[in-house]
């Protein structure tokens, strides 16, 4: 009874203001502290989050709008087709000299006299070099247009349109600077006349490779990407689930099964530049396939992908009550049946979720794309797997490597494009999660 | 007969065979559908099965063992003087006789005629209809294109009709088979288990090829430059493969490129480890649901961007940035305004790995905290603990060996990460301790032996199959010990 009773005698003996000090104060700060560093981590995560995007959008907006100039292109028989060849010789029209029609055109919109020749230099020099192939195009294309005289659109060089843009500063010394004085002078008077002006630049969703900023595009390598997702989504998808279908619902419990378990859990692990080794020894080196093709960069994605899959499936699998199995059985379905009749229609949604989840992983990898040679210099489309192209991540790196600051903006643009498709396809993975996911 | 026509007739038939299959036992069954042990549709797969698999088996090997044999009978038909020459000669020769082959079909007979007279020149000839030939072109060079586009064309018309008739064969023998008490549907089934089985094995497969090419690749490395000296080499300096010389000048130590792995991945990990896991530990003890629903996601998005942009970003932003900020700090301290921080360095790849890292360690570790029990938690709080105290006491030590799995699955990315260190860290390879130069990593110099014109004999370019194999057998380690402890830890709470 006393022992119980001495320790309220001897707390309540002491006065009110010395209470037993447990350090309360102190320990609320250390909470209070701990509880910053968290909120702390987070926005760290998020401002660097934050800053990416900013990045690239700053950076790379800009991109989607290109500075055009409008010129009455008088296609004259003298300049492309000088000796009356061209109904004969077919090469005529392929190696006519199509810059004298932009300079002569340019010449006169500007009122230059035509004699002075570094200053039609400096004027020539403000349309895109690309402007050769377009004529040259349009001509080959319609012949009796020799002899009009037709308004044509050509793309500004890099350097006036990121001057049009307001991204070069004016206010540095002219000889320090790519655009001269005089060459924005008659930028602004162009302007004014209406003939320069920025338009939404569709060129970066269809040209392919190019040196020069303004002709560059990355039309070739989503196409080159397209087939990769294409063959990664045709193999992955039917071996994946066929794979994860035998492992969870047919495999005996042995070594060999568990073998394979942590062998897959490892597959998904191992850095994706070693799937670019194997895909450059066995596909390549071993069987002969092209280089730079889009069918061995699917393999190579395809292989990598596969893993993905297969965790996902078994995790949708497993998802499926008993019951339902029970149920088909019990019914006299077989086990097979009862398999791709009921359970994995039930799973789909999750598969499917873990599939446009590892396909857009797979777009966006490029390490081992470089092994297998597909940083290549890629002007035309495709036409199929076989042939040589690029993929829209390895394209941002070939640009990435580029110094010229007209480059700096196409990247940024392409990595927008590259990050608009991610996004699209997550967002799918979360609908359809949301809208077929059950819970049993 | 081209392959896809021969494919796409395949199909046919096994179309028709469906549909005879399924008539067939719809037949016998009088129209009373219980006599069937299967279904008719099991009937008709059953058919068709018969039809397509051995002919498309039958096709697949024939295509892979075909031009096998045709080129070793071409080989044999060079005459004796080419043969003698050694095998990379007989192979060129082999190629030229090929091109020769592929020209000849576009010539005329005339034309032919003047070359196998030796009229005409083979080269020129060739060259007018488009087809480029590496070398001069010999005279038997004709006499074996010509063997070569007969056996070609024999080949084809035997391969055709041995396949459509195999199909033929197989799909009358199976609807021989159907019957109204043939068990179709477990033939169908067993022929289904298989192909999954066959799928599941591409999994293994996948690392048997990676094991084997890269043993293989390496091993020829090796041949050329010793282990000893790749693996304690101290000096990178592979040289270019200079042609025809075999080039076995170069020095290949792999010790400056692990250096800079290490270091970069250490770097990288003291960047995202503390941010990680206090941010996990926030969202899994402190954050409200409504915070937790959207700060988790969008740590996630981190983890979705491909890492090609998160080079651009250490490219185009944070080296700059450090480069900038570093003179400026330097000018403050000491007047000279020389940046000490390189735009690439060990810093600059760092602290972006880091960056890209902070996802994976975040939600790992959330996963794991989560796991551990609620009784744990309760206990403490209830004892009179604070929040921290019980995060600090009693949540980490239960989770630490989860964590620590975590943690080494993490470092195993940050070693196996490509191309942040290509865009951000520089290609010197050299050993030195200072975090604000560029150093270089295994991942970096794999891309650099290969990218470009290569031959795949000299040792430059095998190399990067050495280092594969060290970056595979290092990452490989840690995701299998992460791997095992996560597992046993796991077990501890279920």
């Amino acid at each position: 009874m006393t022992d119980i009773a001495s320790p309220t005698v001897r707390i309540s003996a002491r006065p009110e203001s010395a209470k037993r000090d447990i350090g309360i104060k102190r320990r609320y700060a250390a909470e209070r502290r701990f509880r910053a560093y968290g909120m702390a981590a987070i926005s760290t995560g998020l401002f660097f989050l934050a800053l990416l995007l900013w990045t690239v959008v700053s950076n790379g907006y800009t991109a989607f709008q290109q500075t055009t100039i409008t010129l009455p292109i008088e296609f004259t028989e003298k300049v492309i087709d000088p000796k009356g060849e061209r109904a004969t010789d077919g090469k005529v029209l392929q190696t006519a000299n199509y810059p004298l029609l932009v300079r002569d055109a340019l010449v006169k919109q500007l009122g230059i006299d035509a004699s002075k020749r570094p200053q039609v230099k400096q004027a020539t020099d403000m349309v895109s070099a690309s402007s050769r192939t377009l004529l040259r195009d349009m001509v080959v294309a319609d012949p009796s247009i020799i002899g009009k005289t037709v308004p044509v659109t050509l793309l500004a060089e890099a350097n006036i349109d990121s001057a049009n843009k307001g991204q070069i500063d004016l206010r540095v010394e002219e000889s320090k600077r790519k655009v001269k004085d005089q060459q924005v002078t008659w930028m602004n008077q162009l302007a004014e006349a209406g003939v320069l002006k920025k338009s939404f630049n569709t060129g970066i969703f269809t040209f392919g490779a190019s040196s020069r900023p303004e002709a560059a595009g990355v039309g070739v390598a989503a196409l080159g990407s397209f087939y990769m997702m294409l063959i990664v989504l045709v193999l992955s998808l039917p071996i994946g689930v066929a794979a994860s279908i035998y492992l969870e619902e047919f495999a005996p419990k042995n070594r060999l099964t568990d073998l394979i378990e942590v062998n897959i859990n490892n597959l998904a692990a191992v850095p994706s530049i070693v799937y670019g080794l194997l895909g450059l020894a066995v596909f390549i080196n071993f069987a002969g396939m092209p280089r730079s093709a889009a069918v061995v960069g699917g393999f190579v994605l395809t292989l990598m992908t596969l893993p993905t899959i297969i965790i996902a499936t078994r995790a949708a699998l497993k998802a499926v009550p008993p019951s339902i199995r029970s149920a088909a059985l019990g019914l006299g379905a077989s086990k097979m049946q009862t398999i791709f009749h009921h359970v994995l229609p039930l799973a789909m949604p999750g598969i499917l979720t873990g599939t446009i989840i590892g396909l857009a992983h797979a777009l966006g990898e490029t390490a081992p794309l470089l092994l297998i040679g597909m940083v290549a210099f890629v002007v035309d489309y495709p036409g199929s797997p076989m042939e040589p192209s690029t993929a829209l991540p390895v394209q941002i790196y070939m640009w990435a490597n580029e110094a010229e600051r007209a480059f700096v903006e196409r990247t940024s643009g392409a990595i927008i494009i590259l990050l608009i498709f991610l996004v699209v396809m997550n967002l799918g993975a979360i609908l359809l999660r949301r809208r077929f996911e059950r819970r049993w | 007969m081209s392959t896809s026509l021969l494919l796409l007739l395949i199909v046919v038939i096994g179309f028709i065979a469906y549909f005879s299959g399924r008539s067939r036992s719809l037949a016998l069954a009088g129209g009373k559908l219980s006599n069937l042990h299967s279904l008719p549709g099991y009937h008709g797969s059953y058919v068709a099965i018969w039809a397509m698999l051995p002919a498309a088996l039958v096709l697949g090997t024939w295509l892979i063992a075909a031009p096998i044999y045709i080129d070793s009978s071409t080989r044999a038909a060079l005459p004796d003087t080419v043969q003698s020459q050694g095998a990379a000669s007989l192979q060129l020769a082999l190629g030229q006789v090929k091109s020769v082959a592929g020209g000849l079909l576009r010539l005329s007979g005339e034309e032919v005629a003047a070359l196998e007279s030796g009229a005409a020149n083979l080269r020129s000839t060739l060259a007018a209809k488009g087809v480029a030939l590496a070398g001069e072109g010999e005279p038997y060079m004709i006499a074996a294109a010509q063997h070569f586009n007969t056996m070609t064309v024999t080949n084809r018309w035997l391969m055709s009709a041995v396949v459509l008739l195999i199909a033929v064969v197989g799909g009358i023998y199976a609807i021989r088979n159907v019957a109204a008490r043939f068990r179709a549907r477990n033939q169908v089934e067993r022929v289904i288990l298989g192909s999954l089985i066959v799928a599941s094995s591409i999994a293994i497969l996948t690392t048997v090829g990676i094991v084997t090419s890269m043993l293989s690749e390496a091993g020829r490395f090796f041949t050329m430059v010793s282990p000893f000296e790749f693996f304690f080499g101290t000096v990178w300096d592979p040289r270019f493969a200079a042609a025809g010389s075999g080039g076995a000048s170069g020095q290949f130590g792999l010790i400056p490129l692990l250096a800079g792995t290490l270091y970069i991945a250490f770097v990288a990990m003291l960047f995202a480890v503390p941010i990680g896991l206090f941010a996990a530990i926030y969202m899994a003890e402190y954050a409200s649901p409504r915070l937790r629903s959207t700060a988790k996601p969008l740590l996630e998005v981190l983890a979705g961007i491909p890492t090609i942009v998160y080079g651009f970003f250490a490219l185009v932003t944070v080296g700059p940035f450090l480069r900038d900020i570093s003179a400026q700090l330097n000018g403050l301290v000491t007047g000279n305004y020389q940046n000490f921080i390189q735009a690439q360095s060990v810093v600059t790849a760092g602290i972006v790995m880091g960056i890209m890292l902070i996802p994976f360690v975040s939600s790992l570790s959330d996963d794991i905290i989560t796991q551990v029990p609620r009784a744990l938690r309760d206990g403490s709080l209830g004892l009179g603990a604070t929040r921290s105290e019980t995060v600090k006491k009693v949540i980490l030590p239960a989770a630490l060996p989860g964590i620590v799995g975590a943690l080494l699955l993490t470092a195993s990315r940050a070693v196996g990460e490509t191309m942040i260190v290509v865009l951000a860290a520089g290609v010197a390879a050299r050993m030195q301790i200072n975090p604000f130069e560029p150093m270089t990593t295994v991942t970096v110099k794999i891309v650099n032996q290969l990218t470009g014109d290569l031959e795949f004999t000299s040792p430059q370019t095998l190399v990067a199959f050495a280092l594969g194999i060290t970056l595979f057998v290092i990452t490989l380690g840690l995701n299998i010990y992460a791997l095992y402890i996560v597992r046993k830890y796991r077990e501890q709470y279920e």
